[in-house]
């Protein structure tokens, strides 16, 4: 028992405590969302917010469980994890449940199982052990495996297709930068989720032109105002020419024209920055014409590949049907209960738009309504407050890691919470698109409490076992 | 080891606070700064309420209108809106006990307290207007309107068919229905559901938390508009329908009547049947179970649904499968001694001049004639062996829609059955069958099977020497429309027009012709009616007659099939229905009050016994 009660002793309260706060604060909110007159106890087991005791309960008990592990489980088995969960990714496309559309479920009698939820902890267990054998070297033959390792459950996700959990996988990247990875390629990743979003909703055209615009003053910004003025008007005058005569003298379509125009006074511009040996015009040269390049790409693949159903469920996502029953109504109803909520909220269990059930999925990827209406601009700033402290919290665990594998661990647990957090807040109140996914702790699911559990107690045992060594 | 990176951790912890600060600002301007949802905190609830389109209309083919709509209205309670009120005045305004109401009211609470639903159903329009003016007095109670079929005359119910809820299983499969909507479940009603229904519309309303409604939402940005259904103009005759559904009272059977040149039917009777209003609103499940109940089963379309065997009506095939096929001749001549006879088999005739050639034949309608004519046609040397004869004699029967259905456009219809090559294969062995085996389809017995309108189609290929448009109902789709595509298309039988004039003459001399002559009894002084008797039998009871027609011999405006059940020869009944009925339609008068009056006056029970 002398281990185990320095275990307690090293473990961070402060994060188990937030950790306890959440759920809590998540129960009575499902408990508020799903409330019926019909069922008002609290612990009715028919009733959501009675699952959710359950869950949470299951959850301490996970917690538990994983606490009595040993630090070296974790480092030595991450890649027989890893390769589990991958193993369950694939079984679920073959024996798995369709629920809304999505093969992402193992029914246990009624309960379902959602493996995505449990890969994200695998993923970062491998990938903190592959980076901690690299120490820090950043080369591509580093960086490229990396992302192979993120990409692997992501690829499997997307054939689900639950292209929700998908870009959460994208937080890994925040892995990669903090050990190393070229801030370039940090950018250009970013620059393409970002683009790949943008080409969707704006279409390509004006996608394009804002690159080009913020290209120029890219230049303004690293390379005085003389050069900018010469190199944009180079690209201006080889661009606005070949455009002119595509349209006039071949009668091209538009697309095309941009295309060749930008290529065009590409290579009369490169032929300019040669001349004036220039580093960093090049760079942005480089991202500009690869950016419309890609969403060139984007807009091609999703036009033209995709069936039409396909696209119509990425449109959704992307909040872009509007439907008076469809997602452009949820983000309405959603933004409604929120906005009523004013500065004190309307009391708990006297949400109007949570009582008529106006939002769906109320209970779980839509819970901040609930906050948001019922406890108001003070509820939701505190809940935001919370995970604020979690995420520095997790932070400052990282930080004082003496090993890479349990900082690029923590850095993956840090980096999958801030992405679910600003996400799923972000699409209810309208600042994302409405994207699928839970909010940790808070979110109605076992599978998503669990896994965030799994994720974050892992981090916490690793973190109170610091100073073993892991060999 | 050094961390080269150390630094980047700031970048990352401003990430954090950057994202919160976005969340917080946007928080703050949705919650405290935005007043429009500061606005809808009051009344912030949305009410989709559907907007119901009225029904399309049906007309007759002379632009007569037989269905339209009456108002209804739904009453539907909001129980938490609801608070105390003169439930005495209450129910009486609705005609309901104390009992009943709380039974409602139950129903009303189980399925939701704040959500709407149906107090009762279709209300009349009396009542509404009694319930409109003390309305106020009922808090939580709203009306709905909605619409109900009215007829102007109680006829055609089989055609029309009616209108009913839509069930769960529908409700699953398609989208566009919702619980409580209406769909045409028979007749025109549903197999042209998707012209006369319409579209739905929806209005969203914004209503407070109490569920009163404060205005549009969005300003009507997602409403839609309901689109009214189409009308349908019917080929129908709705006064010879109804000269129809007249003389059938008190018999059972069915009248088809259809314009030869066009497919369109005339008139489409099965007896008994029912008020079309019967099945109306708030009384038609009950309806419903009596006339499901009734032992002589006033809801099966006798026209479409039921298979008799053709009997004589059928020798016209035989002859003209024979003429075509080259086997026989309109001269050809066979004698008949009260029958045919070929070794131990007999199959009997009455008594009649002998022997006759093929007009002859039809008009006296010769059993031995058609046994010979029918073991030419299988016997026929051009084919290697008898069963491909047999092959081609069904091709010419299927030509004319014979075993399969016809493809009006009505539901249920049956296909009726004309037996295949395979199935005597079957029960004899293979090729182990000859002419004699089978020869009771000379003349329409045995394994054979055709409904009223198959018949009727019959009539009118013979009528138009050869041809034939699909038998349909509706003519226009919409007020300037033309018919499905499906029946502007002409089918031919592959019987030459000139094969015809021997057995048009044989159906003139049935009615027209001297003594053996099988339908005098169908006679017109003014036109020329060709037709031909038949008699089903009925292993239950007294023969079906049967009467098949067409008039006016050149250039003729009407076929017909009539079937009277349990009648027994069909020159007795049948065959003065279909003559009255040529009659009213063509001359649109009766001179022959006496036919009339004796017809009108016949009770046949369904039951008659020989």
């Amino acid at each position: 028992m002398q281990r185990s009660s320095n275990i307690l002793g090293r473990l961070d309260w402060v994060t188990v405590i937030l950790w306890l706060v959440m759920m809590i604060m998540g129960w009575l909110n499902i408990y508020a969302a799903v409330y019926n007159e019909q069922h008002t106890s609290i612990f009715d087991l028919s009733q959501r917010y009675g699952k959710q005791l359950v869950f949470i309960i299951a959850a301490l008990v996970l917690a538990v469980m994983v606490m009595v592990t040993d630090n070296k489980l974790w480092f030595f088995f991450a890649w027989f994890i890893y390769g589990f969960f991958l193993l369950l990714l694939i079984l679920v496309l073959i024996f798995g449940n369709e629920i809304n559309g999505a093969r992402a479920w193992f029914s246990i009698g009624s309960f379902g199982l959602q493996p995505s939820e449990f890969t994200k902890f695998a993923t970062g267990l491998a990938l903190a052990s592959f980076l901690n054998a690299q120490r820090q070297s950043t080369g591509w033959r580093v960086m490229a495996p990396a992302t192979a390792i993120i990409m692997a459950p992501m690829v499997l996700i997307a054939l689900q297709p639950d292209m929700g959990s998908v870009i959460t996988y994208f937080a890994f990247f925040v892995v990669l930068y903090r050990e190393g990875m070229s801030i370039y390629v940090f950018i250009s990743a970013m620059l393409a989720a970002t683009l790949f979003l943008l080409t969707l909703m704006l279409g390509n055209v004006p996608v394009a032109s804002g690159l080009m615009v913020m290209a120029v003053i890219a230049l303004a910004v690293t390379s005085g105002s003389m050069l900018t003025i010469k190199a944009s008007g180079v690209m201006a005058v080889t661009g606005g020419l070949s455009y002119l005569a595509g349209h006039y003298l071949l009668g091209l379509d538009i697309a095309v024209i941009i295309v060749v125009a930008v290529l065009l006074a590409g290579v009369v511009y490169l032929w300019f920055i040669y001349r004036q040996k220039l580093k960093m015009p090049a760079v942005i040269y480089a991202f500009l014409i690869s950016g419309i390049l890609y969403l060139f790409t984007v807009d091609y693949a999703f036009h033209n590949i995709l069936q039409p159903h396909q696209q119509t469920r990425i449109n959704i996502m992307l909040g872009m049907e509007t439907d008076p029953y469809g997602e452009g109504y949820n983000l309405n109803q959603s933004l409604i209960s929120i906005g009523s909520g004013g500065f004190l909220g309307k009391g708990y269990l006297n949400g109007t738009q949570t009582k008529f059930k106006f939002v769906p999925e109320q209970s779980t990827d839509f819970i901040f309504c609930t906050v948001g209406e019922e406890w108001g601009f003070v509820g939701s700033v505190v809940v935001i407050g919370l995970f604020v402290w979690l995420l520095l919290r997790l932070l400052m665990l990282a930080e004082r890691q003496r090993t890479i594998f349990i900082r690029a661990y923590g850095y993956g647990v840090f980096g999958l919470f801030l992405g679910h957090f600003f996400v799923n807040i972000g699409m209810t109140i309208g600042v994302m698109p409405v994207i699928g996914i839970p909010l940790p702790f808070f979110s109605y699911g076992g599978s998503s409490l669990w896994g965030f559990t799994i994720l974050l107690f892992v981090f916490l045992r690793l973190d109170a076992g610091r100073s073993e060594y892991l060999g | 080891m050094k961390d080269r990176y150390a630094n980047r951790k700031y970048l990352v912890m401003a990430l954090v606070l950057v994202a919160a600060l976005i969340l917080v600002a946007r928080l703050l301007y949705i919650q405290i700064v935005d007043k429009t949802y500061r606005v809808s905190a009051a009344n912030n609830a949305l009410r989709p309420v559907p907007q119901y389109p009225a029904r399309g209309l049906i007309y007759d083919r002379n632009g007569e209108l037989i269905v339209y709509n009456q108002a209804a209205y739904d009453l539907l309670v909001i129980p938490v809106q609801t608070s105390a009120f003169d439930t005495a005045r209450f129910n009486q305004i609705l005609g309901i006990t104390m009992e009943d109401f709380s039974i409602r009211m139950k129903a009303a609470v189980s399925y939701s307290r704040r959500a709407p639903s149906v107090f009762m159903k279709m209300i009349s329009s009396e009542t509404y207007a009694l319930l409109q003016e003390e309305l106020y007095r009922f808090p939580g109670f709203y009306v709905q309107a909605r619409t109900l079929r009215k007829y102007t005359r109680p006829l055609a119910s089989h055609l029309l068919g009616y209108v009913g809820e839509v069930d769960n299983k529908l409700i699953a499969r398609d989208r566009y229905y919702r619980s409580g909507d209406y769909i045409g479940i028979s007749g025109i009603e549903k197999s042209y559901e998707e012209n006369l229904r319409g579209t739905k519309g929806v209005t969203i309303f914004l209503v407070d938390v109490h569920n009163n409604i404060k205005g549009s939402y969005a300003e009507g940005r997602y409403d839609t508009v309901a689109v009214p259904g189409t009308n349908l103009w019917s080929t129908i005759d709705l006064n010879l329908q109804e000269f129809g559904e007249k003389l059938m009272r008190n018999k059972t059977g069915s009248i088809v009547a259809i314009e030869p040149a066009t497919g369109e039917i005339l008139a489409l009777v099965s007896s008994p049947s029912y008020d079309p209003e019967l099945l109306v609103g708030r009384v038609r499940s009950a309806n419903f179970s009596m006339l499901q109940a009734d032992t002589v089963k006033p809801l099966f379309d006798r026209a479409l649904m039921a298979s008799y065997p053709p009997g004589s009506t059928f020798k016209i095939m035989n002859g003209l499968i024979g003429l075509q096929e080259n086997v026989i001749r309109p001269s050809s001549l066979f004698s008949c001694s009260m029958g045919y006879h070929a070794g131990s088999l007999t199959v009997g005739c009455h008594s009649h001049d002998s022997p006759l050639n093929l007009p002859q034949a039809v008009a006296q309608s010769c059993n031995a004639w058609f046994c010979n004519a029918f073991r030419n046609i299988l016997e026929n040397k051009q084919y290697p062996i008898l069963g491909e004869a047999f092959d081609h004699w069904r091709q010419y029967l299927v030509a004319f829609g014979f075993g399969n259905k016809l493809g009006i456009d009505l539901p249920n219809e049956l296909a009726g059955n004309i037996p295949t090559r395979s199935y005597y294969d079957r029960y004899y062995g293979k090729d182990r069958w000859k002419a004699l085996t089978v020869i009771s389809l000379a003349i329409g017995q045995g394994e054979i099977g055709a409904t009223p309108l198959q018949m009727a189609n019959m009539a009118a290929v013979i009528a138009n020497r050869g041809s034939f448009y699909i038998p349909h109902v509706v003519k226009k789709i919409g007020d300037d429309g033309s018919p499905a595509p499906l029946y502007m298309q002409k089918y031919i039988t592959g019987i030459s027009p000139e094969n015809f004039d021997p057995v048009i003459e044989g159906m003139e001399g049935a009615v027209n012709g001297g003594p053996g002559s099988t339908a005098r009894g169908a006679r017109l002084d003014s036109i020329i009616i060709c037709g031909k008797t038949g008699t089903a039998q009925n292993p239950h009871g007294k023969d079906h007659s049967i009467f098949v027609a067409f008039a006016p011999k050149d250039n003729p405006q009407i076929a017909i099939a009539v079937y009277v059940e349990n009648a027994g020869f069909g020159s007795t009944f049948a065959a003065p229905i279909a003559s009255l009925m040529i009659e009213r339609y063509l001359t649109g008068e009766i001179k022959r009050k006496y036919l009339e009056d004796y017809v009108l006056n016949l009770v046949i029970r369904p039951d008659a016994k020989e």
